[in-house]
């Protein structure tokens, strides 16, 4: 008599295990340069969080935090309140960069005593980059947050309403398209003002566009669907439906792509600030870095790269944080197939 | 192809209105004197203020500034240039060839690298070209202009010496001031050639390298990208495997077939490569010193100069909207479904 057949599992998948073995997971996973991107921004999100941990504090951030130079470290120590207020509820004088010295050249890190060096006006250039990651992400985030809120409510009131409504503001998107971002921002900056939030409010007057007609279209998609009629069949109203019946249904692939706009909306702000159109001079932010290496390209005679480090540093910093994105992003439009978003 | 011609050009109207409304719109953000400063001319007009702001109705309601705006631009009154002590039409008109001529030069690079690295790439499939440009393309869109404008000064500039930032050398400038040197077309480097100075457009041709170089590189790598995923979709396509397998020769399939329906998608490209060139004019003017628009407008901001800023972005808005009308009317012609979708 046979042996009694090896009776076979079959495996019960967790939602999670589906999402990981499904086919547009694993397209990405096997995709090197989506890994190295997924990587790099992953090191932008680990930089940006420990910043304040491994960086040496300027006075007035430490003065902010109730630290004196006896526990100048004491904010690393998770016990202390410092620690959760750096954090959490990090004081405006954190994103300065600490001074090292105030001589219009640029020391070297041997002279100046930090890591990196220091640009002219003697700013730290390690602690730039660091706490500069931070300042990315924010901007990013908050930029991508404001635009999707404007742009899912144009495009879903646009889709849904259509007829006029729909014509006026599609013809809206089109005018603030037809400007080209970057000077579309130099203008509101210019009349708003130097600072960090105006710069945002810029980026996202410029951003919110492309998201609307994205959802439009999703909308628009979703829209002619049955269990839609069914909805409008049992006599609810329309901005019920748009919003907890469509948009759900519409805002994946809409988050995703937005998300993945954070490095170009980080570039275009570091863009703003190397032409003096971003936060307050000193402020831990990439481009106004860029910017001070501009009169240091020339070293001294028969040193020609004697300044290298001032340009070096930020330089690489904000290619691989654009870089980073443009894998992850490459690879994600890859596997969701959103065609379109130029 | 007429009706549609004429839909599109109904619409440059339209766009024109709405980027100029909302720009008017911003500078109702500002105090009726600060809008007035930019019709300052003189250090002595500056304690007229009051009389400025009532001789130009500038604390009147934004429609009524936006109608006198209007009436002042059709007279070609666009406000005075702080920045560069003249009046904002003249700068736009004296520096638009100089931007044109480096605009004009990285345009070349970018249609030309750009379609011919996405073509051998496409064709090339997965092989050592396809790599080698993928990685090259994924590098080239990553650069920041202003990062890659810096680094080239320090390497060939800086280290080098080979190029400098500016536009002519100082010995040339003085020679052309000084000299009969007449001005034709505005290009710079066919103004000396056509006043028998090969040595000025050379020198000139030199300090386009580096710029040219800079603003071409991002906007190539993205029609590079574009023209591989593009000519790779129509090599899959079922008439494409009709031609080879009726006989045709590769080159031929390749060239007739697949790449000029791939070209489409390069093609609505091109006016988003227009916004992008714009964009790297301003920063990549500004890090070479060369004295364009886009080098203008970046010092007027920083100067607060409203009449330069709000002229240079009405001018860029005009010259992407008709870009755009181009491309569509291009697009009509190229691909039919357009005209009659």
């Amino acid at each position: 008599m046979d042996a009694a057949p090896t009776p076979t599992f079959i495996q019960r998948k967790t939602a999670l295990g589906r999402w990981w073995q499904s086919k547009s997971l694993r397209r990405f996973r096997r995709n090197p340069l989506a890994i190295v991107g997924l990587v790099i921004v992953a090191s932008f999100v680990v930089i940006a969080t420990i910043a304040p941990l491994v960086t040496p504090l300027g006075r007035s951030c430490m003065r902010d935090l109730g630290l004196t130079a006896a526990t100048a470290t004491a904010h690393r120590d998770v016990r202390n309140p410092a620690f959760w207020e750096i954090m959490f509820r990090t004081p405006n004088s954190c994103y300065m960069m600490p001074r090292a010295g105030f001589s219009p050249i640029p020391q070297t890190p041997e002279a100046s005593g930090t890591l990196l060096g220091t640009t002219s006006q003697g700013y730290d250039i390690y602690y730039g980059l660091m706490w500069g990651a931070r300042t990315a992400f924010r901007i990013g985030v908050l930029v991508v947050g404001i635009g999707l809120t404007v742009g899912i409510l144009v495009g879903a009131t646009a889709a849904y309403l259509g007829g006029w409504v729909d014509n006026v503001l599609m013809r809206l998107t089109d005018m603030v398209i037809a400007v080209p971002a970057l000077v579309l921002a130099l203008v509101i900056v210019m009349v708003l003002g130097n600072s960090i939030v105006n710069l945002m409010i810029a980026i996202s007057a410029v951003a919110w566009p492309s998201y609307a007609r994205l959802v439009r279209g999703e909308v628009l998609r979703i829209k002619q669907l049955e269990y839609v009629t069914g909805a409008q069949a049992m006599g609810r109203r329309s901005f019920g439906i748009v919003f907890r019946h469509i948009l759900p249904n519409a805002i994946g692939p809409v988050l995703i792509v937005a998300s993945l706009d954070i490095g170009s909306i980080v570039l275009t702000a570091a863009a703003l600030s190397f032409l003096g159109l971003g936060p307050e001079l000193g402020y831990t932010d990439w481009g106004q870095m860029i910017s001070f290496a501009r009169n240091w390209i020339l070293g001294p005679p028969g040193q020609p790269l004697a300044y290298w480090y001032t340009s070096f540093w930020p330089g690489l910093t904000i290619v691989f944080f654009v870089l980073g994105w443009n894998l992850l992003g490459d690879a994600f439009r890859d596997v969701l197939d959103v065609r379109g978003h130029v | 192809m007429f009706t549609f011609i004429l839909r599109r050009l109904m619409m440059l109207p339209l766009v024109f209105f709405g980027v100029t409304v909302i720009i008017v719109l911003l500078m109702q953000l500002l105090t009726p004197a600060q809008r007035a400063a930019a019709y300052v001319r003189s250090e002595n007009q500056a304690n007229q203020i009051p009389e400025i702001i009532r001789q130009y109705r500038l604390d009147e309601p934004w429609y009524v500034q936006y109608g006198l705006w209007l009436g002042r631009l059709a007279n070609g009154d666009l406000g005075y240039s702080r920045t560069t002590n003249e009046p904002v039409l003249t700068t736009l008109r004296k520096r638009l060839p100089t931007t044109a001529e480096l605009a004009f030069l990285a345009i070349l690079p970018v249609i030309g690298v750009g379609i011919f690295l996405g073509t051998m790439a496409a064709l090339n499939r997965d092989g050592v070209i396809d790599q080698v440009v993928r990685v090259l393309s994924i590098f080239g869109w990553s650069i920041p202009t202003f990062v890659m404008g810096i680094w080239l000064l320090v390497i060939f500039y800086g280290l080098l010496g080979w190029f400098q930032p500016g536009r002519i050398s100082t010995e040339f400038a003085i020679q052309m001031a000084t000299g009969d040197f007449r001005n034709f077309t505005g290009f710079l480097t066919l103004d000396a050639l056509l006043n028998g100075r090969p040595d000025i457009a050379l020198d000139a041709l030199r300090h386009l390298v580096l710029p040219v170089i800079t603003l071409a590189t991002v906007q190539s790598a993205q029609i590079m990208r574009v023209m591989r995923s593009s000519l790779l979709d129509a090599l899959s396509e079922d008439y494409v495997r009709t031609a080879r397998a009726k006989g045709l020769r590769a080159r031929v399939v390749n060239r007739k077939h697949a790449r000029r329906n791939a070209l489409i998608p390069v093609i609505t490209l091109s006016g988003f490569v227009l916004i992008g060139l714009i964009n790297g004019v301003v920063i990549t003017e500004t890090i070479f010193n060369y004295p364009g628009l886009g080098q203008w407008a970046a010092r007027a901001a920083l100067n607060l100069d409203y009449a330069s800023v709000l002229g240079f972005a009405v001018f860029t808005a005009v010259a992407v909207v008709t870009a755009n009308l181009l491309v569509d009317v291009l697009y009509g012609i190229v691909d039919p479904r357009i005209r009659y979708g």
